[in-house]
C-alpha cells in the first residue's frame, strides 16, 4: 500500500480507504455502499451463539479473561475523589483474598477526577480510562469537547472515551462526525482513542455499521456501543455488527481495533455470551484487553463471585466480596 | 480450537430410555414382526443402538386390515372436533417427552442435539398442534362443505429428520380422517416407536397409525398393497420415479417429495453478513442431510471473492463431532454408505476441476463424520453443481446479472426451494417470480412453518404439505 494521498487520512490508513474521506460525497458513498444488515440475521445468528455451553475450565478461562477486560466504571453526578480512590482499589484487587485474581483493564472516570485516578493507581499495570467531550451527549462545542479531552489527557489519562456528535450523524454530516473524531484523536496524544457511538440513539443496525467504519476510518482505537445513560445501551446483535466491522478492516488494512461494549452488562453469563461472540465473530486474536473491553460497574462483582463458585465449589454470597 | 476452549456439554444418553429391542406397531400393539431383525447404528461412534424388528409383506397386510378397519368403524365417522382432541394431545405428549425423542433423534440419527432440541422436536409438535386446528374446521378448507378422506394411507419416510417427517406425514393424515400405515428409514427407526407408544399414551383407537420397520421391499409393499388409497413419499428421486410407476394406472393418490439442488443467490447489495449465516445454515443445517439444502451458491461476481473469505472464516468456526455435545454444530452422517456416497460426488468435484476447501476442524477418529467443505469455480457442466450430494458440501458458482441467476438457478432438473439475498425488495418479487422452486426465501434460509405449503418442482416431486394447500393431499376433492 502506498502512502496516503488524502490529508484527512491517518498515517497508516490504505491509499484505497483513505481517498474515501477526500470530501462529504465520497464518505458518503461508501458509507452508504456498505452492505446492509439484515436485523432477523444478526439477532438470530447473536441468540444461537448465546447458547454455547461453557462450563467447568472454560468457565474458569473465561471468567478470569472477562475480569481482565473490565474498565470499572463510575460516571455519576456524585462521584467524589474518595469513591475514585476505592474504585482504583478495587481494580488493584478485585478479590483480596485471592491473590490469582487477575486485575481489571482500567478505572473510567470524568476527566475532572482522572488525576485522582491517575494518582491512586500510579506504578501500576491499570489503566486510567476518561469519558470526555462533553459526555455523554455531546451537545457542546467542538472547542469545549477538545479542552475536555486536553484535561483528560493532562492529567494523564491512558484512555479517552469520547462520544460522537449523534445529531450530526443522524443528519447525514457524516464528515462532521469524521473531523471531531480526527481532531480528538489528535488532542489524545499518546491516549488511546474509544469512540462511542451511542447505539441505542442511532436505531438501526445499518446506522450502527456506518457509524463503525467513520469511527475507524477516523482512527479511533477502539469502538464502543455505549454511554450507559441510554437505554438501550450494549446489545449482543450491535455488538456482533461492531465485531464485524473490526473484522473486516483488519481484513482490509491489516490494522487491529478493539470493540468495547457498555451500559447493561451485569451478569457473568452475559459476559461469556459476548466472549463467544469475539471469539465466533471477529476471531480469537481480539480475546485480549487490548482489543475488547467490557465497560462496566456491577459485572465485575458477579463475576468474582462466580469465580469463587468455580474454585472453591461452591457459592459464597454477596458479602464476601467488596462494594465499593 | 485454540485458547478459548469450550467444555464438552453432553446431554445424559439415559434420558434416551434405550430399550435392547423395539417392534413393529400394529393395530394399538406392539408385535413381532415376521421379517428379519435389524441393527440400528449409532452413526457417531458406530455401536449398535438397538435391534428393531421389521415387518414382513404378510405384517403389511395385517397392518393395512387394522387401518381399514379404524377407518371404517371409527376414525372416519368422529366427528372432527373429537379428531382434534387426540391430535392436541399427541402434540402435548411429544412436548412433554421432547428431550427423551432429541436424545434419541441424536443417537439413532447422528445429527447435533442443538437441532433435534431446537428444531426438529419442537416442530414436530407444531405440526400435530396445527393439523388439530385443522381438523374440525375442514368445511371452511375451500374444498367444499363437507371434504372427505380417502381411506388408508401409506407413507414411506427418509432418515435425515425421523420424526420431524414422521409428523408432516401423521398430522395431516389423521386430521383428516384417513388412517396411516408408516414406514420409518431402515437406518432411523427408533423415534417412529417411541412416537407409537404416544399414540397409545394418547389412547388412539387401535389401527389408526400403524408403524412398520423395515427396508425399502416393505416400503414396496406398502405401495403395491391394493387396499391403500393414498402414498405419500419422502426420500430419492430414483425410489420416487419407481414408486409413480408402480401407482400409474391404479386409483391411489400420490404425493412426492424427492431430492434437491437448490439455488441460493447472494446478490451485491445483500446484507453479506447475514447471507453468509444464511449460506451456512443453508447448506451445513443437519449436515447437509435436507432435501431442500441450499447446496448451489449463486453469488454476483464483484462480491464473489468476499463473500468466500467471509464463508471460510465463517465455517471454519462450525463445531464438529458428538452429536450429544450442545455446542456441536455438524454431528454424524447417518449411515457408511451416505458417507462413501458424499466422498464419491466430492472426488468427481476434484477431478472436474474445482477448488476445493475443506474446514480446518478436527474429526472424531471413530464415526461417519465428514468435515463442512466448499467448492468454489464451480461450473454448471459439473456433477457437484447438477447432482444432489446430500452432505456437508457446498458448491459456489457465480453470475453477473439477474438474468444471468435465473437461468442458472433454474437449470436444474429439481426445484424444491430457493434463496435469495438482496437488500432491494423489487428483485426479491421479481426473482420469487421466475424461479421454479416450491419454497423461495428472501434473506434467510431453510425456515420452516406448519401453516407454509412446502413441496417440489419437476423431479423434487410434486404435491405440497403443511398450510392449507397440504390438507388437500389427504381429502377427496
Amino acid at each position: 500500500m502506498t502512502a496516503t494521498t488524502s490529508p484527512s487520512a491517518t498515517p497508516d490508513t490504505p491509499a484505497e480507504l483513505a481517498d474515501v474521506t477526500r470530501d462529504d460525497a465520497s464518505l458518503r458513498r461508501f458509507l452508504h455502499g456498505l452492505p446492509g444488515v439484515d436485523q432477523v440475521g444478526v439477532e438470530q445468528r447473536a441468540a444461537g451463539l448465546g447458547t454455547r455451553s461453557i462450563k467447568k475450565e472454560a468457565k474458569r478461562w473465561a471468567i478470569d479473561t472477562a475480569i481482565s477486560m473490565v474498565d470499572l466504571t463510575t460516571l455519576e453526578g456524585a462521584d467524589t475523589r474518595g469513591k475514585v480512590r476505592a474504585l482504583a482499589a478495587k481494580a488493584l484487587r478485585p478479590d483480596p483474598e485471592r491473590q490469582d485474581c487477575p486485575r481489571v483493564a482500567a478505572v473510567c472516570v470524568y476527566p475532572d477526577l482522572a488525576q485522582t485516578a491517575v494518582e491512586a493507581l500510579a506504578g501500576s499495570a491499570v489503566h486510567v480510562a476518561s469519558v470526555a467531550t462533553g459526555f455523554p451527549s455531546g451537545r457542546t462545542s467542538r472547542a469545549v469537547k477538545l479542552a475536555d479531552t486536553r484535561l483528560a489527557v493532562e492529567a494523564g489519562a491512558h484512555e479517552v472515551d469520547m462520544v460522537i456528535d449523534r445529531g450530526a450523524f443522524l443528519e447525514g454530516r457524516y464528515m462532521g462526525v469524521f473531523e471531531e473524531i480526527r481532531a480528538v484523536k489528535a488532542a489524545c496524544g499518546e491516549a488511546h482513542l474509544k469512540v462511542i457511538l451511542e447505539t441505542g440513539e442511532l436505531a438501526t443496525y445499518d446506522n450502527v455499521r456506518r457509524a463503525s467504519w467513520l469511527a475507524l476510518l477516523a482512527g479511533g482505537d477502539f469502538i464502543k456501543t455505549s454511554t450507559g445513560k441510554v437505554s438501550p445501551a450494549a446489545t449482543l446483535p450491535v455488538t456482533h455488527v461492531m465485531l464485524q466491522a473490526v473484522r473486516d478492516w483488519f481484513t482490509r488494512t491489516g490494522q487491529l481495533r478493539g470493540v468495547k461494549p457498555a451500559g447493561g452488562i451485569r451478569t457473568t453469563k452475559d459476559a461469556i455470551k459476548y466472549l463467544v461472540a469475539v471469539h465466533e465473530v471477529a476471531g480469537e486474536q481480539w480475546l485480549t484487553p487490548e482489543l475488547f473491553r467490557f465497560g462496566a460497574s456491577s459485572l465485575l462483582n458477579d463475576l468474582l463471585l462466580q469465580r469463587r463458585t468455580q474454585v472453591d465449589g461452591h457459592y459464597s454470597g454477596p458479602d464476601y466480596v467488596t462494594v465499593d | 480450537m485454540g485458547i478459548f476452549d469450550y467444555a464438552p456439554a453432553p446431554e445424559s444418553r439415559a434420558i434416551a430410555n434405550l430399550k435392547d429391542h423395539y417392534k413393529p406397531f400394529v393395530d394399538g400393539e406392539f408385535v413381532d414382526g415376521s421379517g428379519e431383525p435389524l441393527k440400528t447404528v449409532n452413526p457417531a461412534t458406530e455401536e449398535i443402538l438397538a435391534e428393531v424388528g421389521t415387518a414382513s409383506a404378510s405384517d403389511v397386510d395385517t397392518a393395512v386390515r387394522a387401518a381399514r378397519r379404524a377407518y371404517d368403524t371409527v376414525w372416519s365417522k368422529m366427528p372432527g372436533a373429537e379428531r382434534a382432541k387426540y391430535l392436541f394431545r399427541i402434540a402435548r405428549l411429544i412436548q412433554e417427552r421432547s428431550r427423551e425423542l432429541a436424545v434419541l433423534e441424536s443417537l439413532d440419527n447422528g445429527k447435533s442435539i442443538k437441532e433435534s432440541r431446537d428444531s426438529d422436536v419442537p416442530t414436530a409438535a407444531a405440526h400435530f398442534f396445527y393439523h388439530a386446528g385443522w381438523a374440525d374446521k375442514l368445511g371452511y378448507a375451500g374444498y367444499g362443505p363437507d371434504p372427505k378422506p380417502l381411506g388408508v394411507a401409506g407413507q414411506v419416510i427418509p432418515w435425515n429428520f425421523p420424526l420431524l417427517m414422521l409428523a408432516w406425514k401423521i398430522a395431516p393424515a389423521l386430521a383428516t380422517g384417513n388412517t396411516v400405515v408408516l414406514k420409518p428409514a431402515e437406518t432411523t427407526p427408533l423415534t417412529a416407536l417411541v412416537f407409537a407408544d404416544i399414540c397409545r399414551q394418547a389412547e388412539l383407537p387401535p389401527g389408526v397409525v400403524n408403524i412398520l420397520p423395515g427396508a425399502g421391499d416393505i416400503g414396496a409393499s406398502i405401495v403395491e398393497h391394493p387396499d391403500v388409497d393414498k402414498i405419500a413419499f419422502t426420500g430419492s428421486t430414483e425410489v420416487g420415479k419407481l414408486i409413480q410407476r408402480t401407482v400409474a394406472g391404479t386409483r391411489k393418490k400420490l404425493t412426492l417429495e424427492l431430492g434437491g439442488k437448490a439455488a441460493n443467490v447472494v446478490f451485491d447489495d445483500a446484507p453479506l453478513d447475514q447471507a453468509v449465516e444464511g449460506i451456512v445454515n443453508g447448506i451445513f443445517f443437519n449436515q447437509g442431510h435436507v432435501c431442500c439444502a441450499g447446496s448451489r451458491l449463486l453469488v454476483q461476481e464483484s462480491v464473489a471473492e468476499e463473500v468466500l473469505d467471509k464463508l471460510r472464516h465463517r465455517v471454519s468456526t462450525l463445531r464438529l463431532g458428538d452429536p450429544l455435545d450442545k455446542n456441536t454444530d455438524i454431528g454424524a452422517i447417518n449411515s457408511a454408505e451416505q458417507l462413501a456416497k458424499i466422498h464419491g460426488l466430492v472426488e468427481s468435484g476434484d477431478a472436474e476441476g474445482a477448488q476445493r476447501w475443506t474446514s480446518p476442524c478436527p474429526v472424531p477418529d471413530r464415526g461417519f463424520f465428514f468435515a463442512p467443505t466448499v467448492f468454489s469455480e464451480v461450473h454448471q457442466s459439473m456433477r457437484i453443481a447438477r447432482e444432489e450430494i446430500f452432505g456437508p458440501v457446498l458448491s459456489v458458482l457465480t453470475f453477473r446479472t439477474p438474468e444471468e441467476a435465473v437461468t442458472k438457478a433454474n437449470n436444474t432438473p429439481y426445484g424444491l426451494s430457493a434463496g435469495i439475498w438482496t437488500e432491494k425488495g423489487s428483485r426479491i418479487l421479481w426473482m420469487a417470480n421466475q424461479l421454479r422452486a416450491g419454497v423461495v426465501w428472501a434473506n434467510t434460509f431453510n425456515r420452516f412453518d406448519p401453516a407454509a405449503p412446502f413441496g417440489g418442482y419437476q423431479e423434487s416431486g410434486f404435491g405440497r404439505e403443511g398450510g392449507r394447500t397440504g390438507l388437500e393431499a389427504y381429502l377427496s376433492v
